[in-house]
């Protein structure tokens, strides 16, 4: 057991660094800002193009085919850089990569990887949110094509994707969770209206809501066969919970960080319920960093998408939560004007309970699946 | 970096809760049948574990932090009622003072907080602790050593934990026969008070001065120990209260079946699984990085993991009603040794404390 770098690990670690220090995009804080948003597709490219993302998916995909190992440390790198972290969207990977054919692995998982093709995910809808196979979407076979008709909801950078992950009802006579099929579907066409959601810190350019009206995709554009929909958005959101998947790690700890330095610059100006809560988010971020680098060391024996990931998604919760507690309180609330970003910061936080599945959907994931107490009467 | 076990530290792992399943209490009424007990500490003595930090002849330690860790962890939850943690860290200390090894079962003496280790004040006017004291007849502690070699030490002052005492250029180490007296917090791990300490008796044979930094790592250790304790003492009290709620039924149907139980237990489970990984790297980081950034990974564990553990305690006392609240029940056993293994080598607040000091900030708001 070793948490230390390895010859080739460190002198990635010091490529990146260096890398970082001309190319740090100098984004704000990813909740507070549109600006932020707006940026990431460059930065992802960036990172891409430098060789810093993708370090271990598939080399046929144009991952690098390396250990997990080196996402943490790009996590860790960004981090201490006070550089944005990197986008999140292994969990459309592997989604598409376990379910996808041959074939639409090779059309879209590249441009996904190296972000010159921009997807959302179409699953949520207003009437399917926690529980997601009652979803209502219909997408009905026309000839080589199917016709969309439905409304999807929480559908992230929908105003700029050109690619949507679509889950939408392709057999109505089965249980609702085997009658449901995904797609990518092409999001410039008539017949899709998007209009973003105007978040509680203010944010429109995170997500949005999707209108389908007659919209279009091709059969062959099916991800996995039909009704292996549910299948695939259960890898998904499975991923979609890991915090090492995600990368939060960095954004978590450059919070910290910046509130550190703050109260180094003025230790008068802060009491100690205040340094309390500061400390307490710093041990939960280290927290979360030594869990990722456990929970990706076992990733070694293979991937293996089980209830394990509830447990990470509470624990990424209660630290994003504690880290905009802290954020509240030492960064402050702008009474006066100024900067208003920290209280930006603990807006944001409240979502990271609702998101991917809310904190009751992982504790009943939990207690069923992993502590095997008996179902509900 | 891969942070998986080896197959050797698996086996360890395997070897040590196989020992406690077989020797450990099952109840509460078995805590006091010294046959079990007995038979118990044969096997820790006869596994070796105590001696994991002792000096391979080289002056460094047999085995790194985390072995040790692993063997406090399955003791922890198996309520392991046999010395291990206290006998570690007086190896560990005799190594330190290039010491003898103990020649029969001995432990460590610390302040009446448990958070300090070396003994200050007036000969014999505060009582020190020693902990962990199940088949010890003695303890070592701390003395400042005030005609020591101020050169040798100089560099490694420069980073000492604020806990030493920074106008003592050294250490020497002292050891005490314990008495009788028995304080009551953990039913496993019994404490004994230690009064009469002046003159301290030097042990004999030390090759060496014990530095502020020694101190540091070795606070390190104690904290990753402790932390590793409350991992597994969690994982022993969520696994007790998972069974009862399988069990125990009320308006029909299992406790366990009901949201409201199964959240709080999943709450604790997630706890468990959060101390588990910030303590791998505690434990890991005792040899592997500098003294201070040893003690700030510890203490950030130990902050977590003492808070975590007594969450989880409560909430394996709630699941369990009436029946957690009687003495009868493991449920105060996991608990009270929580509260035990939270105050070794400083509590939550004491190392949350140093982790903000580490990171330049807490001097002067109400932090030790």
């Amino acid at each position: 057991m070793d948490f230390g770098d390895s010859p080739d690990e460190s002198a990635f670690r010091i490529r990146l660094r260096t890398w970082l220090q001309d190319n740090n995009p100098g984004l704000p804080a990813s909740s507070t800002d549109d600006e932020y948003w707006a940026g990431m597709a460059a930065w992802h490219r960036s990172l891409y193009d430098a060789g810093f993302f993708a370090m271990s998916w598939p080399t046929e995909i144009g991952g690098q085919g390396l250990s997990p190992v080196f996402e943490v440390i790009v996590d860790e790198e960004l981090a201490a850089a006070g550089a944005p972290p990197r986008p999140s969207l292994g969990y459309l990977v592997q989604g598409i990569i376990e379910h996808g054919s041959p074939e639409i692995r090779r059309r879209f998982l590249p441009g996904i990887v190296n972000g010159r093709e921009r997807w959302c995910q179409g699953f949520s809808e207003p009437d399917a949110g926690s529980d997601l196979a009652s979803l209502r979407t219909r997408a009905d076979r026309e000839g080589d094509d199917f016709v969309l008709s439905g409304q999807k909801i929480w559908t992230s950078y929908s105003d700029e994707a050109e690619w949507c992950l679509l889950l939408a009802r392709t057999d109505h006579d089965v249980a609702t969770h085997r009658g449901i099929s995904a797609f990518a579907v092409p999001m410039r066409q008539p017949g899709i209206k998007q209009r973003p959601l105007r978040m509680i810190n203010g944010v429109t350019k995170e997500f949005g809501e999707v209108h389908f009206t007659g919209a279009r995709v091709p059969a062959a554009n099916m991800i996995g066969e039909p009704g292996e929909g549910w299948a695939l958005a259960m890898t998904v959101v499975s991923h979609e919970r890991e915090p090492g998947e995600l990368g939060y790690v960095a954004r978590y700890a450059k919070v910290v960080n910046d509130l550190g330095r703050r109260v180094r610059t003025d230790p008068a100006a802060f009491g100690s319920e205040q340094i309390s809560e500061l400390g307490w988010a710093m041990v939960e971020v280290e927290m979360l960093r030594r869990h990722v680098q456990r929970r990706l060391s076992e990733r070694l024996n293979g991937i293996h998408h089980g209830p394990e990931g509830s447990v990470d998604k509470l624990l990424m919760t209660w630290v994003e939560q504690a880290v905009g507690h802290a954020a509240l309180s030492s960064g402050g609330l702008a009474h006066g004007g100024g900067d208003d970003s920290w209280l930006h910061t603990y807006l944001y936080s409240r979502a990271q309970s609702v998101m991917g599945g809310t904190s009751q959907i992982q504790r009943n994931l939990i207690a069923r699946r992993i502590l095997g107490l008996p179902a509900s009467s | 970096m891969d942070v998986r076990l080896s197959p050797e530290q698996e086996a360890l792992r395997a070897s040590a809760a196989q020992v406690v399943a077989r020797f450990g209490p099952k109840a509460v009424g078995q805590l006091d049948d010294p046959e079990r007990r007995a038979r118990l500490d044969a096997a820790v003595d006869e596994s070796g574990w105590r001696e994991l930090r002792g000096d391979t002849g080289a002056g460094v330690p047999l085995a790194s932090g985390v072995e040790p860790a692993l063997v406090a962890e399955e003791l922890g939850r198996g309520l392991a009622d046999v010395s291990f943690l206290g006998p570690t860290l007086a190896a560990e200390l005799r190594r330190i003072a290039g010491a003898p090894p103990a020649r029969s079962g001995e432990t460590v003496g610390l302040d009446t907080d448990l958070g300090l280790l070396v003994h200050e004040g007036e000969p014999g006017s505060s009582p020190m602790v020693a902990i962990d004291t199940l088949g010890c007849d003695s303890a070592v502690y701390l003395v400042a050593d005030a005609d020591a070699d101020a050169d040798a030490d100089a560099d490694a002052n420069a980073n000492a934990d604020a806990d030493a005492d920074p106008d003592a250029d050294g250490y020497r180490l002292a050891r005490v026969e314990l008495g009788p007296t028995r304080s009551g917090l953990d039913l496993t791990r019994p404490s004994v008070i230690l009064r009469s300490l002046s003159p301290p008796a030097l042990v004999e044979g030390s090759q060496r001065l014990v530095t502020a930094d020694d101190i540091t790592r070795w606070t390190a250790l104690g904290l990753a120990l402790a932390s590793a304790d409350l991992s597994g003492v969690m994982g022993g009290a969520v696994a007790l209260a998972c069974e009862y709620a399988k069990e125990r039924k009320q308006y029909g149907a299992a406790i366990g079946s009901f949201q409201a139980v199964q959240h709080m237990l999943a709450d604790a489970f997630a706890l468990t699984e959060g101390a588990r990984s910030i303590t791998l790297h505690a434990a890991w980081a005792v040899d592997a990085l500098p003294a201070p950034d040893a003690l700030a990974a510890a203490a950030a564990a130990k902050a977590y993991s003492a808070r975590a553990a007594r969450t989880v305690c409560e909430t394996v006392i709630q699941v369990h009603g009436g029946i957690g609240n009687t003495w009868e029940c493991l449920a105060h056993v996991f608990l009270r040794r929580a509260l035990f293994s939270g105050d070794i080598c400083g509590d939550a607040s004491v190392n949350l404390g140093r982790l903000l000091r580490h990171h330049g900030i807490g001097a002067g708001n109400g932090f030790r």
